[in-house]
């Protein structure tokens, strides 16, 4: 089966760079699914999760915005920020949430309204997903004490 | 010449100096070689934005009827500097190295300049030769993130786009190798794209419009810019710092050896001169 490289660079650093066999990112006009042999596309992101699929294995990330870059089957995810899902630590990203919660309501003079959303919306995806991982593990997790937790 | 106690506590002393300039010499060398890492590893991120730009870019100049502020040279009524040095000193000639090539880029631009300082001491060279002094970024630290540099990014498009400056000029040190690092000068807006060589122009479909992707990249791109000089400014910044403190531990280690010579001679003087009175005694009681 064909498949594309996927690669997902962040300013500070490379996130992920793998042959995959299918793609849903969120696209600032909504979900775009890319599979092999997609026509040459760039988009902007927006914040969200975007699912990876290369056999039978799938990866969530999460993005906070940024660009994405398809051609000749190359996949280039220019993010803002990206984490996979298991770096995703569920108590800074709920104090994150909270804090970014406060300000949209509380709108203090000193504060851009667009950017607190924005934050908002950040630490809402994260906290959705760190959650439902946070459910699937624990699900997973064998009721033996200390026994290994099974990976994602 | 000096009592041997006195030669002693010399070598003590400078040997403590010694001690110290080589464990700064170690922490540099091993903060410059993470602020080369990530150097490196954000280069992945630098390449692909300046090839999406660079398509954008000949779209924008291609349709007549939109414009991109940060795309436009205007006149210059007033330029902008941002000028990234150290904190810290004991950096060698780093510093002024910089700060010289700046004073000439100043007295050879004919608009009025306001100098944006990150680092203490762009902020006291700024104060010193009595140029406008924008604001300062201090304690930016030897790892930043992109989140840390954010705030100067946004600072400058602010002033640009507010028409307080016409022109932003980013003055670094870059990082050449661990003893060359070259006073740089670099254009940050507005921003100049690579031109497209033709085989690499690609009819992309965009979402939602060329336009708009372009408006949206183009901050990200001069953030990028800033956190880039940023690390490259901290590599040279630890890189200079190791070799000064290499050549202040390789100058404190030739000192003792004087010394020790010195302070040898000066104990066998000592001896010599003590036998000699006991000769001389034992002479006088024949």
């Amino acid at each position: 089966m064909a498949t594309f490289t996927l690669t997902i660079v962040t300013a500070e650093r490379q996130v992920f760079s793998e042959e995959v066999d299918a793609l849903v990112a969120p696209g600032i006009d909504g979900q775009l699914g890319i599979l092999p042999n997609h026509a040459p596309l760039m988009t902007q992101l927006q914040p969200g999760e975007m699912t990876v699929r290369s056999g039978n294995d799938e990866t969530v990330l999460v993005v906070t915005g940024g660009f994405m870059e398809v051609l000749n089957n190359r996949v280039t995810i220019l993010a803002d920020t990206a984490e996979m899902d298991s770096e995703i630590d569920l108590e800074r990203a709920e104090a994150a949430l909270q804090r970014a919660g406060g300000l949209v309501e509380d709108r203090p003079e000193n504060v851009d309204l667009t950017r607190a959303l924005q934050a908002f919306q950040r630490a809402q995806v994260r906290v959705g997903l760190a959650r439902r991982r946070g459910r699937r593990r624990s699900a997973a997790t064998p009721a033996v004490p200390g026994a290994p937790t099974p990976g994602i | 010449m000096p009592s041997t106690q006195e030669l002693r506590r010399r070598i003590r002393s400078v040997a403590n100096t010694a001690k110290i300039t080589r464990a700064m010499q170690m922490i540099a060398a091993s903060k410059m070689r993470r602020a080369q890492d990530a150097v490196v590893a954000g280069r992945p991120y630098s390449e692909h934005i300046n090839s999406v730009l660079s398509h954008l870019a000949a779209i924008e100049r291609g349709s007549d009827d939109t414009s991109v502020q940060l795309l436009e040279a205007r006149d210059v009524q007033m330029t902008g500097i941002v000028l990234i040095t150290p904190d810290r000193g004991l950096a060698g000639g780093l510093v002024t190295n910089l700060t010289r090539t700046v004073e000439r880029t100043i007295r050879e631009i004919d608009s009025p300049v306001t100098v944006v300082a990150v680092g203490r001491k762009g902020r006291d060279f700024t104060l010193r030769t009595g140029n406008e002094l924008k604001a300062v970024f201090q304690g930016i630290g030897d790892y930043p993130t992109v989140e840390d540099t954010r705030p100067i990014s946004n600072m400058v498009i602010e002033l640009f786009e507010s028409a307080g400056v016409d022109r932003v000029l980013l003055a670094y040190s870059r990082f050449v190798n661990t003893v060359v690092q070259a006073p740089a000068i670099d254009t940050l807006i507005p921003v100049e794209p690579a031109d497209l060589s033709a085989d690499e122009a690609v009819g992309y479909i965009y979402e939602p419009d060329p336009i708009t992707v372009l408006e949206k990249l183009l901050p990200r791109y001069i953030e990028m810019e800033v956190y880039h000089a940023i690390l490259e400014a901290i590599a040279s910044e630890h890189s200079a710092r190791m070799v000064a403190m290499k050549n202040a531990t390789d100058a404190a280690n030739d000192l003792i050896e004087d010394l020790t010579l010195e302070l040898n001679k000066a104990r066998q003087e000592a001896i010599t001169s003590e036998m000699l009175d006991i000769v001389g005694g034992v002479e006088a009681l024949k």
